[in-house]
């Protein structure tokens, strides 16, 4: 979903080809990122570019005469990248723990970790931010892609666990920004509704616990 | 020259190769910096206000501003001072590309070093063996990403992924004296070379530290017994699933 964002942020034409994860990985797919086997890849003039920070960045490089994807500041891109880095590397695995966790403690401390960077988060927000609508400004940048691809998962632990992630306690920061977030034009029509997406989830996990 | 000295402070500890690479960076760029030791067993105030998130060195401190993550470092001093040598490349491809292997070394390559530290016996054979494999992937993947024109060296001068890999592995011989074998000519040859032509550098060679130096620190940190940092650390890797 970041890539695409990024993509419709600079009014790119693209063909996206869905892989089928439930069945099997394509033959593109193995030949264009044989080392992690792994979606997004991005094949632009036949050069596939892989992992999905790593292609956002391609796409604002390249496109450069459209919007702005990263900040134009290097500090402010420094910061970018370390929350964004954060997100990935610690964030979104307690998220996979969530997933894989099937005893009622190992949820609740990958809920409690969540819980914890989503306060970091808020707090990363109020930085970014500066008092504007984005974590990159008046417009998405880099953060507010790299974090708002999760929305749609984050609503469905949200219905099914009910527990509410984000609130106006803990995240009232982000809580406004994930609606902002959700009905701008590059990000509207990508974040899968949460019932197809919560049946997904169901499906995807039992053929990685039965892999396991 | 006195007064902008500490204008760049650098947190950081002269075994750590991560805090190694922007040191190197800086130096290439000519940046004067001030360097500040941490002590990782009792980590001082400086490092964990500027480092609440994770804790860990190196931290770069540019007029007050805090960066952390080695890795964003060397984008930020890129980015910042401009002037030659450049680290990354112009083209997009080429940083994508970069960039890619440069997350390879330090996410699975330098990951897999913390599973032979703390295995023994048959074990430890294998995840050497895992180790090395990791090794040829990232040859192979190197060979076939840049075709021929090594990103290593490239026109003599160092660039990213010199600098993210050289400062790690050209350590190698302290490894070796203080841990175990794991870079071998026969197992990785193409890996390798490209370690000697590194090692030899005027500049990585001035930068990185002795190497007895650096196996007496490895002997202290990675044999028991274990400081109460490096032993959370094992403890975390031991319980943690195993592939």
């Amino acid at each position: 979903m970041r890539a695409r964002i990024a993509l419709n942020i600079k009014s790119v034409d693209y063909e996206f080809q869905e892989e089928n994860w439930l069945v099997s990985k394509s033959e593109l797919l193995l030949k264009s990122n044989p080392i992690h086997k792994k979606v997004p890849v991005l094949i632009h003039a036949d050069n596939p570019v892989c992992e999905s920070l790593i292609i956002v960045q391609y796409i604002d490089e390249v496109w450069s005469s459209g919007p702005s994807i990263l900040p134009s500041d290097p500090y402010d891109r420094a910061t970018s990248r370390f929350w964004s880095a954060y997100i990935d590397d610690k964030w979104f695995p307690s998220m996979i723990a969530f997933f894989f966790a099937q005893e009622e403690d190992a949820k609740k401390a990958a809920i409690a970790q969540m819980e914890e960077g989503l306060v970091l988060l808020e707090e990363a927000f109020g930085k970014c931010s500066k008092g504007k609508a984005f974590f990159g400004g008046d417009r998405i940048g880099f953060l507010d892609i790299a974090f708002g691809c999760f929305l749609g998962s984050l609503r469905v632990i949200e219905k099914a666990d009910g527990i509410k992630l984000l609130n106006e306690t803990k995240t009232p920061s982000l809580l406004k920004w994930a609606d902002r977030f959700s009905s701008d034009t590059a990000v509207k029509e990508l974040i899968p509704d949460t019932d197809t997406l919560a049946e997904f989830g169901e499906k995807l996990q039992a053929k990685m616990i039965a892999n396991k | 020259m006195e007064g902008k000295e500490s204008e760049v402070v650098l947190i950081g500890t002269w075994a750590s190769a991560f805090c190694k690479r922007v040191e190197l960076a800086l130096k290439l760029k000519g940046i004067p910096y001030e360097f500040v030791e941490e002590d990782l067993e009792n980590k001082s105030e400086l490092l964990l206000r500027n480092n609440p998130v994770h804790r860990k060195v190196p931290v770069l401190l540019h007029k007050g501003k805090a960066i952390p993550e080695s890795l964003v470092i060397l984008e930020y001093i890129d980015e910042y001072w401009t002037k030659a040598p450049r680290l990354l490349p112009d083209d997009p491809y080429q940083r994508a590309k970069i960039r890619f292997w440069a997350n390879y070394h330090d996410e699975k390559i330098a990951q897999a070093i913390t599973p032979i530290i703390f295995s023994e016996g048959k074990e430890r054979e294998k995840v050497i063996e895992d180790f090395q494999q990791l090794l040829k992937v990232f040859e192979e993947g190197i060979e076939r990403d840049f075709q021929g024109k090594s990103p290593f060296l490239h026109g003599g001068n160092l660039g990213f992924l010199d600098l993210v890999v050289g400062t790690y592995a050209c350590n190698y011989q302290a490894f070796h004296d203080s841990i175990a074998v794991v870079f071998e000519t026969e197992k990785n040859p193409q890996f390798f070379s490209w370690l000697m032509a590194l090692k030899d550098h005027p500049r990585i060679k001035e930068t990185l530290p002795p190497s007895d130096k650096l196996a007496t620190k490895y002997k202290e940190l990675f044999l028991p017994p274990y400081s109460k940092r490096i032993a959370t650390i094992r403890e975390r890797y031991l319980q943690s699933p195993k592939a």
